[in-house]
């Protein structure tokens, strides 16, 4: 029985896929200009609108391959071509029915009817075009790529075969077709370089100017130009013409600098990027048959492996439960905005006034004591505006507005009609303390009061105000223009209102929020310091410093351990970690050495050539109990899963998933450890040192 | 200073495909907005040494300027075919001529100086905005008796019209109408519609995206008997059906008009040169009689008589719209100047687009036809209007 014959009777006889949202295969003949000839015209439509993106399940899938049936049984065609519905042309396989896969034979079932039904497209007796028209990613490109031609509009936002970051390979054609099409070092691009960088997409001009489309619409009239370009080509007024690939040392090249970076960042601990880099490299020498065969494999295994459930499970917390944060109250009791102030002008200051000032759109005030420093602040800001203007990236006329927005006063009385007033003063509870009574004197009662604290209570820095319920908890992440996550901290006596506009505010601010318990450190420096401590104390007992930083590597972190101090600063790593010792001293002990380091006012490890610094080697040196890399990574490891266990059952986060989503997030753990907790269950520490697993079995791994 | 005008070509134009309105009609789920923008994209197009920035105008008709025919439809055009932000646009209506009097107006300020190149056109998107869709008549036409009833009912006024004109008989009107089919039949066999058509995307959430690449009205085999039996809605045993008059149809159409001096600098060929125009006004409830005065106006102004025209591209609203003008000016039912590639009883009429379809085809035969001198393109007009403009073929052979 053929694979589509297989599944034919499989959806027949089972409820499976039986929430699949079916994308259909529309046929529609058309008249190509010029008397070309007539066009069957496949359009992908799921039916829905924009907001709901076509997808191939088994079932799209079939539909498509009785449009091709319908198609190759007609003489009368002269060409076929393949469009989406309106912005979509199809964003890939449906990935709702891959957690019920639970066997090889059924996984290569998957792999195969992709391929089965999309190859047809490149083997018809007529020539197969692929138009476009609007965001492709996955699946949808590699439809494009089977067909004989391709066009692109130019207002196609996002391109991508994100497979990889998932955890699978774009194993439908993908790993095969496009290295043949555009060279191995474009595809290598495409395939394994843009998922790394947090899974970039192209735009429809980049995948034009890669090789992928052979012509480039614009949007206006794509599919009528597209069309007529077909009729060209066919009537041979058009010859398309494509740069020769080289199958030689270019090609075996990129492949091997592909997994020199592959190994720097990952060391190997994704499955999907290694597999798809070996599909690359073999894809050169094998036929269409090896080649789509080799992909079923790869399919097959990776439907398979922890990696890719944690990857879906990390997609899914971040497209979902980062948008509906758990325990966040009603958005309806949240107040309006229409005025921030921010105490204290450093360079924090500038930068949380800027991003207000930007994606809130209205005034800004920043306070400081000290004219000096208050001109240095706002000059700050308006100067990230001007680089934002020479960029491109704002028009004059919104920096201009952005300038206006951002201004500076050496009193608080400027905070008077303020909604919300942020404190990014130093980090000590009295001074946090007197500058949030200033500004009481100065605001209405229903005026929020923020803290960007990283470690200090919320409810004590409350405590001796007027208005208590009034006062959240408001953690960013550095650089926090860029990072996408907010700890929102609600204090012992935060009420709802002042909780729902920091949700509110942190929403517009186009961060990604989670609500956190009034708790030492808050969730991301809890766990980074945890992991630090450890690895910091194997070091104290005698453990050399590259051996304690390699410890770590197998997991695929964005950076060993000593180069994120380096990052934080040490100074404010040894800060986080006192308070944490403050409350948990068996936990995160002081490390004299440490401390010294610190002292000695030592900005890292490193040299900068990357080279240890030996007087950072001789401050921590001394110990005479060195641990090996495997023993340092099960300490570290064995800490995580405590802390978090104590952190749940502290009532930190409200799930397992939140603590996931902050160091996805806020610390850009990778999807293929699901952030953490699966990665924690499915190696077996969980249990071992948490007293069990954080996870049902099924939610991030493969149900055994 | 004394001003000299300056005298006014008609480049090039083009158009959608018409289409059936309705839920089952070719555009029936394409937005006006996107045909009239792919019309002007094309004329563009197929006139490659224009720059875009020296369009000094766009001019858009539509009837019914709401939805997706509203936001001022000209600016919004030009924007969203990618038009230049600093070339401006406006929107126009004068229902059934709107397009003609887009070309008329903005041709008006080109002679006068104030314009080198415009676009001027129409759109009408009749299964989205069905006629009257939206409107709000002064109860004072009815009160102070100001307009018939019939008025506002464009089948009612056809009616009225046979009334006037008793000798222009239900069988008259038929037989007009199967040759206005036939006559498309043959232009379209011959491959004289074709070039002015703009193929143009189409889709259906059903059927999926296809693209139109010809007029769905016509119907080719149209005999007298298939004509008999229609119904005449408009009152029991009328002379006026579905068979006789044009259909409720969806299209665009859009042109290039251009100062001589400027075309030839920039090297647009024009076509045909504006001599004038006229619109006139008659009683709502005999709208159709309106090319009548239009023309009589247009002619004596030029010191011409319809003699001197050798070709008429009049718009066919209903057959007897046209009987009465050719009755009136002593034309023979089935001359040859008039329509010779048949009319919109055929290929549709969607209402303010129509005036630039009767430009393209008559500037299509100015070309076939070097003898002939003077053209009218000519169309009546709801609320009791007429209006004609007057061609000079550029290529006529007395010239040279």
């Amino acid at each position: 029985m053929s694979t589509v014959e297989t599944w034919r009777s499989l959806l027949a006889s089972e409820d499976r896929n039986a929430d699949e949202v079916v994308t259909h295969a529309r046929v529609r003949d058309v008249e190509l200009p010029f008397g070309a000839g007539t066009l069957a015209l496949i359009t992908l439509d799921n039916g829905f609108d924009h907001t709901k993106p076509s997808t191939f399940g088994p079932r799209g899938l079939l539909a498509l391959n009785d449009a091709l049936d319908q198609i190759e049984a007609r003489d009368d065609l002269v060409a076929v071509g393949v469009t989406g519905k309106p912005f979509i042309f199809a964003v890939g396989a449906d990935l709702n029915g891959v957690p019920s896969v639970r066997d090889k034979d059924e996984a290569r079932l998957v792999a195969r009817l992709g391929h089965d039904v999309f190859r047809r497209l490149g083997e018809l007796s007529v020539p197969s075009f692929a138009y476009y028209n609007g965001a492709a990613m996955g699946g949808g490109v590699e439809i494009g790529l089977h067909c004989t031609y391709r066009t692109i509009s130019a207002g196609v936002p996002a391109f991508a075969l994100p497979e990889a970051f998932l955890g699978l390979v774009p194993g439908w054609g993908g790993t095969y077709l496009l290295p043949n099409l555009v060279g191995a070092e474009k595809a290598i691009k495409v395939v394994i370089d843009n998922p790394l960088a947090q899974n970039r997409m192209l735009r429809g001009k980049q995948a034009y100017e890669l090789g992928i489309a052979d012509a480039i619409f614009e949007s206006a009239d794509f599919l009528e130009e597209s069309l007529t370009w077909t009729a060209r080509v066919l009537k041979g007024e058009i010859e398309v013409t494509r740069p020769e690939v080289d199958k030689g040392k270019a090609w075996d090249d990129a492949v091997a600098l592909a997994r020199w970076n592959l190994d720097g960042k990952l060391h190997g601990a994704a499955p999907s990027y290694v597999r798809a880099i070996e599909l690359i490299a073999a894809a050169k020498d094998r036929s269409r048959d090896e080649g789509f065969a080799a992909e079923d494999e790869a399919l097959a295994d990776l439907i398979l492996s922890d990696e890719l459930r944690a990857g879906l499970y990390a997609f899914d917390l971040t497209q979902k439960r980062a948008k509906k944060p758990a325990g966040a109250p009603a958005k309806e009791l949240a107040r309006k905005v229409t005025k921030v102030g921010v105490v204290g002008a450093g360079l924090m200051a500038s930068q949380l006034a800027l991003l207000f000032a930007r994606r809130l759109e209205v005034p800004v005030v920043l306070t400081d004591l000290d004219q000096e420093r208050l001109d240095k602040g706002v000059g700050y800001a308006h100067g990230e505006v001007d680089k934002l203007l020479a960029k491109g990236r704002v028009s004059a006329d919104k920096a201009n507005r952005l300038k206006a927005l951002i201004t500076g006063s050496l009193t608080k009385d400027a905070f008077a009609d303020a909604d919300f007033v942020i404190e990014a003063v130093f980090e000590e509870m009295s001074v946090k303390q007197k500058v949030f009574a200033e500004v009481e004197e100065h605001v209405s009662p229903e005026c929020v009061l923020a803290t960007n604290t990283s470690s200090l209570s919320v409810s004590e820095m409350a405590s001796k105000l007027a208005h208590p319920e009034r006062v959240v908890g408001f953690h960013f992440f550095n650089p926090v223009a860029v990072l996408p996550l907010l700890e929102i901290v609600r204090g012992e006596r935060t009420d709802d209102a002042a909780l729902a506009t920091a949700f509110a505010v942190g929403k517009q601010l186009k961060k990604s929020s989670v609500l956190v318990k009034d708790a030492p450190a808050f969730v991301v420096n809890r766990i980074l310091l945890r992991l630090m401590a450890e690895i910091i104390q194997t070091v104290d007992e005698g453990t050399p410093i590259d051996v304690a930083e390699r410890a770590a590597a197998p997991l695929g972190l964005p950076m060993p351990p000593f180069v994120l101090m380096g990052l934080v600063g040490p100074a404010i790593a040894l800060h986080v970690n006192e308070t944490l010792h403050g409350k948990f001293p068996e936990r995160f002990p002081l490390s004299e050495k440490f401390a010294k380091f610190v002292a000695a006012g030592k900005r890292g490890v490193y040299q900068p050539d990357f080279t240890l610094d030996p007087e950072a080697v001789a401050l921590f040196g001394g110990g005479t109990n060195p641990s090996t890399e495997e023993q340092v990574l099960e300490r570290a490891l064995n800490g995580l899963a405590e802390e978090i266990r104590i952190m749940l059952d502290e009532g930190v986060v409200a799930a397992p998933e939140d603590i996931d989503l902050c160091m996805i997030l806020g610390a850009g753990w990778p999807f293929h450890l699901g952030g953490i907790t699966p990665y924690l269950d499915r190696a077996g520490i969980a249990e071992k040192a948490a007293g069990g697993r954080f996870l049902e079995p099924g939610v991030a791994s493969v149900s055994r | 200073m004394p001003r000299t005008a300056r005298d006014v070509v008609f480049v090039d134009g083009v158009r959608t495909p018409f289409g059936k309105a309705g839920p089952k009609g070719l555009y029936a789920e394409t937005r006006a907005d996107d045909l009239v923008v792919r019309a002007i994209r094309e004329l563009m197009r197929r006139n490659p040494s224009l720059p875009p920035e020296r369009v000094d105008e766009v001019a858009i008709a539509a009837t019914t300027q709401t939805g997706d025919q509203g936001l001022t439809i000209g600016r919004s055009a030009a924007v969203l075919a990618g038009l230049p932000k600093s070339v401006p646009g406006y929107a126009i209506d004068r229902m059934c001529a709107g397009a003609m009097t887009a070309v008329t107006t903005t041709g008006a300020g080109i002679s006068f100086g104030s314009y080198d190149v415009v676009i001027a056109g129409g759109v009408e998107h009749m299964g989205r905005h069905p006629m009257g869709e939206g409107v709000d008549p002064n109860p004072r036409f009815l009160a102070d008796r100001l307009v018939d009833p019939s008025a506002l009912v464009m089948g009612s006024t056809a009616e009225n019209l046979h009334d006037r004109f008793p000798g222009i008989t239900k069988e008259r009107a038929d037989a007009y109408a199967v040759r206005s089919q036939q006559k498309v039949a043959a232009a379209y066999a011959a491959g004289k519609i074709q070039p002015d058509l703009v193929p143009t995307a189409i889709r259906s959430v059903e059927k999926g995206y296809g693209l139109a690449t010809a007029d769905e009205p016509p119907r080719p085999g149209t005999t007298l008997e298939d004509l008999a039996k229609l119904k005449t809605p408009f009152r029991p045993h009328g002379n006026v059906t579905a068979g006789n008059a044009a259909g409720l149809n969806d299209g665009a159409t859009a042109c290039l008009l251009a100062a001589e001096d400027v075309a030839r600098e920039l090297g647009l060929a024009p076509k045909m040169r504006l001599v004038d125009f006229s619109f006139a006004g008659v009683e709502p409830e005999v709208m159709g009689v309106g090319p009548v005065p239009a023309t009589e106006k247009l002619l004596a102004r030029n010191s011409l008589t319809m003699d001197d025209i050798g070709l008429i591209e009049i718009n066919e609203a209903f057959a007897v719209q046209v009987l009465a003008f050719l009755e009136h000016f002593k034309i023979a039912d089935d001359d040859a100047r008039v329509n010779p590639w048949g009319g919109a009883i055929a290929l549709g009429h969607p209402l303010a687009s129509s005036g630039v379809r009767l430009m393209n085809q008559l500037a299509r035969l100015f070309e076939e036809r070097t003898d002939v001198r003077y053209g009218l393109t000519t169309m009546c007009v709801g609320m009791g209007m007429g209006g004609t403009v007057l061609w000079e073929n550029v290529n006529w052979e007395g010239a040279k």
